[in-house]
Protein backbone atom coordinates (compact mmCIF):
# COMPACT_ATOMS: atom_id res chain seq x y z
CA UNK A 1 0.00 0.00 0.00
CA UNK A 2 0.94 3.37 -0.96
CA UNK A 3 2.09 5.44 1.94
CA UNK A 4 -0.66 8.10 0.98
CA UNK A 5 -3.29 5.67 1.01
CA UNK A 6 -1.97 4.69 4.51
CA UNK A 7 -2.62 8.28 5.77
CA UNK A 8 -5.71 8.16 4.27
CA UNK A 9 -7.22 5.18 5.83
CA UNK A 10 -5.82 6.17 8.99
CA UNK A 11 -8.00 9.73 8.92
CA UNK A 12 -10.79 7.66 8.06
CA UNK A 13 -10.98 5.30 10.52
CA UNK A 14 -10.01 8.52 13.48
CA UNK A 15 -13.25 10.65 11.76
CA UNK A 16 -15.63 7.83 11.79
CA UNK A 17 -14.94 6.76 15.77
CA UNK A 18 -15.50 10.77 16.11
CA UNK A 19 -18.58 10.46 14.15
CA UNK A 20 -19.79 7.33 16.46
CA UNK A 21 -19.59 9.26 19.39
CA UNK A 22 -21.00 12.68 18.22
CA UNK A 23 -24.20 10.22 16.83
CA UNK A 24 -24.48 8.48 20.13
CA UNK A 25 -24.39 12.17 21.86
CA UNK A 26 -26.97 12.88 19.59
CA UNK A 27 -29.15 10.58 20.67
CA UNK A 28 -28.53 10.87 23.99
CA UNK A 29 -29.78 14.66 23.88
CA UNK A 30 -32.19 14.08 21.71
CA UNK A 31 -34.05 11.24 24.43
CA UNK A 32 -33.10 13.63 27.28
CA UNK A 33 -35.04 16.16 25.39
CA UNK A 34 -38.61 14.81 25.61
CA UNK A 35 -37.71 13.91 29.08
CA UNK A 36 -36.58 17.72 30.05
CA UNK A 37 -39.80 18.67 28.08
CA UNK A 38 -42.23 16.74 30.25
CA UNK A 39 -40.81 17.44 33.28
CA UNK A 40 -41.34 21.31 31.86
CA UNK A 41 -44.97 20.51 31.32
CA UNK A 42 -45.05 18.48 34.58
CA UNK A 43 -44.11 21.84 36.42
CA UNK A 44 -46.84 24.27 34.50
CA UNK A 45 -49.73 23.30 36.85
CA UNK A 46 -47.96 24.12 40.17
CA UNK A 47 -46.14 27.35 38.57
CA UNK A 48 -49.60 29.12 36.89
CA UNK A 49 -51.76 27.87 40.31
CA UNK A 50 -49.21 29.68 42.12
CA UNK A 51 -49.10 33.03 39.60
CA UNK A 52 -52.39 33.12 40.52
CA UNK A 53 -51.97 33.03 44.22
CA UNK A 54 -50.05 35.53 43.95
CA UNK A 55 -51.57 37.78 41.37
CA UNK A 56 -54.48 37.93 43.48
CA UNK A 57 -52.67 38.92 46.83
CA UNK A 58 -50.45 41.47 44.60
CA UNK A 59 -54.20 43.29 43.62
CA UNK A 60 -56.19 41.99 46.58
CA UNK A 61 -54.23 43.69 49.37
CA UNK A 62 -52.66 46.92 50.33
CA UNK A 63 -49.85 45.62 52.08
CA UNK A 64 -46.42 46.37 51.47
CA UNK A 65 -44.00 44.19 51.35
CA UNK A 66 -40.50 44.35 50.94
CA UNK A 67 -40.41 41.35 47.91
CA UNK A 68 -43.19 43.54 46.32
CA UNK A 69 -42.52 47.10 46.86
CA UNK A 70 -40.28 48.98 44.13
CA UNK A 71 -37.28 50.66 45.72
CA UNK A 72 -37.44 54.33 44.90
CA UNK A 73 -33.31 54.39 44.79
CA UNK A 74 -32.51 50.65 43.31
CA UNK A 75 -28.63 50.02 44.32
CA UNK A 76 -28.11 46.65 43.91
CA UNK A 77 -29.59 44.58 41.82
CA UNK A 78 -28.63 40.62 41.52
CA UNK A 79 -28.30 38.37 38.47
CA UNK A 80 -28.72 34.84 38.77
CA UNK A 81 -26.80 33.66 35.43
CA UNK A 82 -28.11 29.54 34.13
CA UNK A 83 -25.54 27.89 31.62
CA UNK A 84 -24.64 24.02 31.49
CA UNK A 85 -22.10 22.02 33.45
CA UNK A 86 -20.85 20.42 30.02
CA UNK A 87 -19.48 22.03 26.82
CA UNK A 88 -20.59 20.77 23.10
CA UNK A 89 -23.79 22.32 23.04
CA UNK A 90 -22.82 24.64 20.46
CA UNK A 91 -23.12 28.45 21.41
CA UNK A 92 -25.31 27.25 24.23
CA UNK A 93 -23.76 28.73 27.42
CA UNK A 94 -21.87 31.74 25.28
CA UNK A 95 -24.75 32.89 24.65
CA UNK A 96 -26.36 32.86 27.98
CA UNK A 97 -22.98 34.54 29.10
CA UNK A 98 -23.60 37.30 26.68
CA UNK A 99 -27.38 37.63 27.24
CA UNK A 100 -26.16 38.36 31.33
CA UNK A 101 -22.86 40.89 30.06
CA UNK A 102 -25.88 42.72 28.07
CA UNK A 103 -27.98 42.96 31.05
CA UNK A 104 -25.18 43.79 33.61
CA UNK A 105 -24.06 46.74 31.28
CA UNK A 106 -27.62 47.79 31.24
CA UNK A 107 -28.14 47.85 34.91
CA UNK A 108 -24.81 49.59 35.80
CA UNK A 109 -26.12 52.20 33.29
CA UNK A 110 -28.93 52.47 35.08
CA UNK A 111 -26.76 53.29 38.31
CA UNK A 112 -27.05 49.72 39.85
CA UNK A 113 -24.41 47.57 41.28
CA UNK A 114 -24.66 44.14 39.84
CA UNK A 115 -24.11 40.63 42.05
CA UNK A 116 -23.69 38.00 40.12
CA UNK A 117 -25.74 34.11 41.31
CA UNK A 118 -24.46 31.73 38.41
CA UNK A 119 -26.07 27.95 37.80
CA UNK A 120 -23.43 25.58 35.83
CA UNK A 121 -19.92 25.30 35.61
CA UNK A 122 -19.48 26.92 31.97
CA UNK A 123 -20.47 30.22 33.45
CA UNK A 124 -18.39 29.65 36.92
CA UNK A 125 -15.18 28.72 34.70
CA UNK A 126 -15.94 32.70 32.62
CA UNK A 127 -16.37 34.19 35.63
CA UNK A 128 -13.31 32.45 37.30
CA UNK A 129 -11.40 33.29 34.50
CA UNK A 130 -11.74 36.60 34.11
CA UNK A 131 -11.69 36.71 37.92
CA UNK A 132 -14.66 38.60 38.26
CA UNK A 133 -16.86 38.20 41.59
CA UNK A 134 -19.48 35.67 42.03
CA UNK A 135 -21.76 35.98 45.05
CA UNK A 136 -22.92 32.08 44.85
CA UNK A 137 -22.52 29.17 42.35
CA UNK A 138 -24.13 25.88 42.25
CA UNK A 139 -22.94 23.02 39.40
CA UNK A 140 -23.74 19.80 38.88
CA UNK A 141 -27.87 19.43 38.63
CA UNK A 142 -28.38 21.34 35.07
CA UNK A 143 -28.72 18.26 33.15
CA UNK A 144 -32.40 17.26 35.07
CA UNK A 145 -32.86 19.41 38.28
CA UNK A 146 -34.98 18.73 40.71
CA UNK A 147 -37.13 21.15 42.92
CA UNK A 148 -34.77 20.71 45.73
CA UNK A 149 -32.02 22.03 43.44
CA UNK A 150 -34.41 25.13 42.84
CA UNK A 151 -34.65 25.59 46.23
CA UNK A 152 -30.77 25.42 46.83
CA UNK A 153 -30.32 28.41 44.46
CA UNK A 154 -33.28 30.32 45.19
CA UNK A 155 -32.90 30.38 49.40
CA UNK A 156 -29.81 32.79 48.97
CA UNK A 157 -31.19 34.63 46.27
CA UNK A 158 -34.38 35.12 48.51
CA UNK A 159 -32.49 35.91 51.44
CA UNK A 160 -30.20 38.38 49.73
CA UNK A 161 -33.44 40.08 48.66
CA UNK A 162 -34.71 40.33 52.36
CA UNK A 163 -31.73 42.16 53.79
CA UNK A 164 -31.27 45.51 53.85
CA UNK A 165 -29.64 47.32 50.87
CA UNK A 166 -27.30 49.31 53.31
CA UNK A 167 -26.13 45.59 54.66
CA UNK A 168 -25.44 44.20 51.15
CA UNK A 169 -28.95 43.33 50.28
CA UNK A 170 -30.26 43.57 46.56
CA UNK A 171 -33.00 45.44 45.69
CA UNK A 172 -33.69 43.49 42.33
CA UNK A 173 -33.61 40.24 41.29
CA UNK A 174 -32.93 39.57 37.91
CA UNK A 175 -32.52 35.70 35.89
CA UNK A 176 -30.82 34.90 32.71
CA UNK A 177 -31.78 31.86 31.45
CA UNK A 178 -32.20 30.22 28.12
CA UNK A 179 -35.94 29.89 26.84
CA UNK A 180 -37.30 26.77 25.03
CA UNK A 181 -39.18 27.85 22.37
CA UNK A 182 -39.49 24.97 20.09
CA UNK A 183 -37.21 22.15 19.32
CA UNK A 184 -34.63 24.43 16.82
CA UNK A 185 -35.44 27.62 18.70
CA UNK A 186 -33.98 28.58 22.24
CA UNK A 187 -33.59 31.76 23.23
CA UNK A 188 -31.58 33.55 26.11
CA UNK A 189 -33.99 35.88 27.88
CA UNK A 190 -33.66 37.91 31.07
CA UNK A 191 -36.54 38.26 33.58
CA UNK A 192 -36.74 40.58 36.35
CA UNK A 193 -38.20 38.03 38.87
CA UNK A 194 -38.32 40.71 42.08
CA UNK A 195 -39.75 43.18 42.17
CA UNK A 196 -42.80 41.94 41.23
CA UNK A 197 -44.24 43.99 38.47
CA UNK A 198 -47.26 42.80 36.84
CA UNK A 199 -46.66 43.39 33.99
CA UNK A 200 -43.52 41.58 33.34
CA UNK A 201 -45.29 37.68 34.48
CA UNK A 202 -47.69 35.93 32.88
CA UNK A 203 -50.42 37.15 35.63
CA UNK A 204 -51.14 40.16 33.71
CA UNK A 205 -52.49 37.54 30.27
CA UNK A 206 -54.26 35.50 33.34
CA UNK A 207 -55.79 38.56 35.33
CA UNK A 208 -57.27 40.12 32.20
CA UNK A 209 -58.57 36.49 31.05
CA UNK A 210 -60.15 36.05 34.66
CA UNK A 211 -61.53 40.05 34.25
CA UNK A 212 -62.57 40.30 38.14
CA UNK A 213 -60.52 38.56 41.17
CA UNK A 214 -62.81 37.42 43.71
CA UNK A 215 -61.82 39.47 46.62
CA UNK A 216 -60.26 36.92 48.86
CA UNK A 217 -60.50 36.29 52.80
CA UNK A 218 -56.72 35.37 53.68
CA UNK A 219 -55.58 32.94 56.52
CA UNK A 220 -54.16 33.92 58.54
CA UNK A 221 -53.29 37.55 57.24
CA UNK A 222 -52.36 38.85 54.35
CA UNK A 223 -49.03 39.93 55.59
CA UNK A 224 -48.21 35.83 56.48
CA UNK A 225 -49.38 35.28 53.42
CA UNK A 226 -47.04 37.39 51.09
CA UNK A 227 -44.40 36.32 53.82
CA UNK A 228 -44.98 32.29 52.61
CA UNK A 229 -46.17 32.80 48.77
CA UNK A 230 -43.32 34.69 47.97
CA UNK A 231 -40.27 32.55 48.77
CA UNK A 232 -42.47 29.62 47.13
CA UNK A 233 -43.32 32.25 43.73
CA UNK A 234 -39.04 32.80 43.34
CA UNK A 235 -38.50 29.00 44.23
CA UNK A 236 -40.86 28.34 41.80
CA UNK A 237 -39.62 30.39 38.64
CA UNK A 238 -36.33 29.56 39.28
CA UNK A 239 -37.05 25.67 39.10
CA UNK A 240 -39.21 26.44 35.67
CA UNK A 241 -35.90 28.69 34.33
CA UNK A 242 -33.69 25.58 35.35
CA UNK A 243 -36.18 23.20 33.82
CA UNK A 244 -36.04 25.33 30.44
CA UNK A 245 -32.86 25.89 30.58
CA UNK A 246 -32.03 22.22 30.94
CA UNK A 247 -34.32 21.49 27.84
CA UNK A 248 -32.56 24.19 25.92
CA UNK A 249 -29.29 22.05 26.89
CA UNK A 250 -29.96 19.51 25.31
CA UNK A 251 -31.98 20.75 22.48
CA UNK A 252 -28.86 22.78 21.38
CA UNK A 253 -26.28 19.67 22.21
CA UNK A 254 -28.48 18.06 19.66
CA UNK A 255 -28.10 20.57 17.19
CA UNK A 256 -24.30 20.89 17.61
CA UNK A 257 -23.72 17.10 17.34
CA UNK A 258 -26.00 16.43 14.14
CA UNK A 259 -24.03 19.60 12.54
CA UNK A 260 -20.93 17.63 13.87
CA UNK A 261 -21.87 14.10 12.62
CA UNK A 262 -22.88 15.81 9.54
CA UNK A 263 -19.43 17.47 9.34
CA UNK A 264 -18.33 13.88 9.58
CA UNK A 265 -20.25 12.25 7.13
CA UNK A 266 -18.64 15.04 4.39
CA UNK A 267 -15.14 14.24 5.76
CA UNK A 268 -15.68 10.67 5.21
CA UNK A 269 -16.74 11.13 1.95
CA UNK A 270 -14.24 13.45 0.73
CA UNK A 271 -11.43 11.50 2.44
CA UNK A 272 -12.65 8.34 0.51
CA UNK A 273 -12.76 10.13 -2.83
CA UNK A 274 -8.81 11.15 -2.41
CA UNK A 275 -7.88 7.81 -1.04
CA UNK A 276 -9.75 6.01 -3.89
CA UNK A 277 -7.68 8.65 -6.15
CA UNK A 278 -4.40 7.83 -4.12
CA UNK A 279 -5.00 3.96 -4.73
CA UNK A 280 -6.10 4.19 -8.15
CA UNK A 281 -2.51 6.14 -8.60
CA UNK A 282 -1.03 3.43 -6.83
CA UNK A 283 -2.01 1.12 -9.52
CA UNK A 284 -1.18 3.64 -12.28
CA UNK A 285 2.05 3.59 -11.27
CA UNK A 286 2.46 -0.12 -10.70
CA UNK A 287 1.39 -0.82 -14.16
CA UNK A 288 3.04 2.05 -15.99
CA UNK A 289 6.20 0.91 -13.84
CA UNK A 290 5.63 -3.17 -14.99
CA UNK A 291 4.83 -2.06 -18.88
CA UNK A 292 8.15 0.34 -18.60
CA UNK A 293 9.86 -2.67 -16.76
CA UNK A 294 8.92 -4.60 -19.95
CA UNK A 295 9.43 -2.73 -22.63
CA UNK A 296 12.95 -1.89 -21.25
CA UNK A 297 13.62 -5.44 -20.83
CA UNK A 298 12.04 -6.55 -24.11
CA UNK A 299 14.09 -3.48 -25.76
CA UNK A 300 17.53 -5.16 -24.11
CA UNK A 301 16.63 -9.03 -25.21
CA UNK A 302 15.78 -7.41 -29.12
CA UNK A 303 19.24 -5.75 -28.93
CA UNK A 304 20.87 -8.74 -28.05
CA UNK A 305 19.00 -11.20 -30.78
CA UNK A 306 20.48 -8.58 -33.15
CA UNK B 1 -76.78 24.57 43.66
CA UNK B 2 -73.53 23.48 42.51
CA UNK B 3 -72.77 21.29 45.17
CA UNK B 4 -69.48 20.38 44.34
CA UNK B 5 -66.14 22.06 43.93
CA UNK B 6 -63.29 20.93 41.44
CA UNK B 7 -60.00 20.09 43.62
CA UNK B 8 -56.30 20.62 42.08
CA UNK B 9 -53.84 18.99 44.30
CA UNK B 10 -50.41 20.05 42.84
CA UNK B 11 -46.86 19.52 43.91
CA UNK B 12 -44.13 21.30 43.08
CA UNK B 13 -43.12 18.57 40.17
CA UNK B 14 -46.58 17.41 39.59
CA UNK B 15 -49.86 17.43 39.33
CA UNK B 16 -51.27 14.61 42.26
CA UNK B 17 -54.83 14.67 42.33
CA UNK B 18 -57.81 16.79 40.20
CA UNK B 19 -61.09 16.16 40.24
CA UNK B 20 -64.86 16.74 42.04
CA UNK B 21 -65.03 16.43 46.11
CA UNK B 22 -67.61 17.94 47.87
CA UNK B 23 -65.71 18.52 51.01
CA UNK B 24 -62.08 19.28 51.17
CA UNK B 25 -60.21 19.75 54.99
CA UNK B 26 -56.70 20.61 55.14
CA UNK B 27 -54.98 21.96 58.21
CA UNK B 28 -53.51 25.91 57.90
CA UNK B 29 -51.45 27.82 60.09
CA UNK B 30 -54.59 29.16 62.11
CA UNK B 31 -56.26 25.37 62.42
CA UNK B 32 -58.14 23.29 60.69
CA UNK B 33 -60.34 24.38 57.85
CA UNK B 34 -63.07 22.77 55.88
CA UNK B 35 -64.38 23.90 52.76
CA UNK B 36 -67.35 23.34 51.19
CA UNK B 37 -69.06 24.42 47.90
CA UNK B 38 -70.34 27.88 47.83
CA UNK B 39 -66.97 29.70 50.15
CA UNK B 40 -65.91 32.66 50.45
CA UNK B 41 -62.68 33.09 48.50
CA UNK B 42 -59.93 31.71 50.63
CA UNK B 43 -56.12 31.80 50.58
CA UNK B 44 -54.56 30.43 53.18
CA UNK B 45 -51.12 29.12 53.96
CA UNK B 46 -50.92 25.17 54.64
CA UNK B 47 -48.66 23.66 57.54
CA UNK B 48 -47.77 20.04 56.95
CA UNK B 49 -50.34 17.94 57.54
CA UNK B 50 -52.76 15.35 56.02
CA UNK B 51 -55.60 16.94 53.50
CA UNK B 52 -58.90 15.07 53.49
CA UNK B 53 -60.64 15.62 50.36
CA UNK B 54 -64.73 13.85 50.55
CA UNK B 55 -65.28 13.54 46.55
CA UNK B 56 -68.23 13.66 44.89
CA UNK B 57 -69.03 10.06 44.56
CA UNK B 58 -68.87 9.03 47.83
CA UNK B 59 -64.96 8.27 48.11
CA UNK B 60 -62.33 9.58 50.40
CA UNK B 61 -58.94 10.80 49.44
CA UNK B 62 -56.14 11.74 52.01
CA UNK B 63 -52.86 12.87 50.84
CA UNK B 64 -49.64 13.95 52.88
CA UNK B 65 -48.93 18.09 52.86
CA UNK B 66 -45.58 19.34 53.52
CA UNK B 67 -46.30 23.00 53.24
CA UNK B 68 -47.91 25.08 50.55
CA UNK B 69 -51.36 27.08 50.34
CA UNK B 70 -54.51 26.40 49.80
CA UNK B 71 -56.76 28.87 47.31
CA UNK B 72 -60.28 29.08 46.89
CA UNK B 73 -62.66 30.86 44.59
CA UNK B 74 -65.63 30.49 41.98
CA UNK B 75 -65.64 26.41 43.71
CA UNK B 76 -62.24 25.75 42.25
CA UNK B 77 -60.15 25.09 44.86
CA UNK B 78 -56.20 24.53 44.18
CA UNK B 79 -53.79 22.68 47.25
CA UNK B 80 -50.62 23.93 46.36
CA UNK B 81 -48.00 21.84 47.97
CA UNK B 82 -43.97 21.61 47.51
CA UNK B 83 -44.58 17.91 48.11
CA UNK B 84 -47.96 16.00 48.12
CA UNK B 85 -48.16 12.14 48.51
CA UNK B 86 -51.22 10.74 48.79
CA UNK B 87 -52.02 7.83 51.22
CA UNK B 88 -51.62 5.13 48.93
CA UNK B 89 -48.61 6.00 47.66
CA UNK B 90 -47.00 6.58 51.25
CA UNK B 91 -44.60 3.59 52.03
CA UNK B 92 -45.16 3.39 55.52
CA UNK B 93 -42.05 1.15 56.72
CA UNK B 94 -40.17 3.89 54.83
CA UNK B 95 -41.54 7.13 56.73
CA UNK B 96 -41.71 4.51 59.95
CA UNK B 97 -37.87 4.50 59.45
CA UNK B 98 -37.90 8.30 58.34
CA UNK B 99 -39.74 8.90 61.69
CA UNK B 100 -37.03 6.95 64.07
CA UNK B 101 -33.99 8.67 62.52
CA UNK B 102 -35.74 12.03 62.51
CA UNK B 103 -36.42 11.28 66.11
CA UNK B 104 -32.68 10.34 66.78
CA UNK B 105 -31.50 13.25 65.47
CA UNK B 106 -33.63 15.77 67.17
CA UNK B 107 -34.69 16.58 63.79
CA UNK B 108 -38.18 18.43 64.54
CA UNK B 109 -38.98 19.42 60.93
CA UNK B 110 -38.33 15.27 59.62
CA UNK B 111 -39.96 14.12 62.19
CA UNK B 112 -43.46 15.77 61.54
CA UNK B 113 -43.45 14.97 57.74
CA UNK B 114 -42.66 11.53 58.58
CA UNK B 115 -45.50 11.84 61.46
CA UNK B 116 -47.98 13.06 58.76
CA UNK B 117 -47.26 10.68 56.44
CA UNK B 118 -47.82 8.04 58.63
CA UNK B 119 -50.58 9.79 59.89
CA UNK B 120 -52.59 10.12 56.73
CA UNK B 121 -51.51 6.65 55.94
CA UNK B 122 -53.29 5.13 58.64
CA UNK B 123 -56.31 6.87 57.43
CA UNK B 124 -59.08 4.20 55.53
CA UNK B 125 -58.78 5.65 52.32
Amino acid sequence: MGAQLRVYKRRIKSVSATKKITKAMEMIAASRIVKAQRQVAASTPYASELTRAVTAVATGSNTKHPLTTEVEQPVRAAVLLVTSDRGLAGGYSSNAIKAADKLTERLRGEGKEVVHYVVGRKGVGYYSFRERPVAASWTGFTDSPTYADAKKVADPLIEAVLTDTAEGGVDELHIVFTEFVSMMTQTPVDKRLLPLTLDTTEAEDEAAKDQILPLFEFEPSDEAVLDALMPRYVESRVYNALLQAAASEHAARRRAMKSATDNAEELIKSLTRLANAARQADITQEISEIVGGASALADATAGSDR
Amino acid sequence: MAAELHVELVAADRSVWSGEATLVIARTTSGDIGVMPGHQPLLGVLESGPVTIRTADGGTVVAAVHGGFISFADDKLSLLAEMAELADEIDVTRAERALERAKAEADAAAERRADVRLRAAAVPG
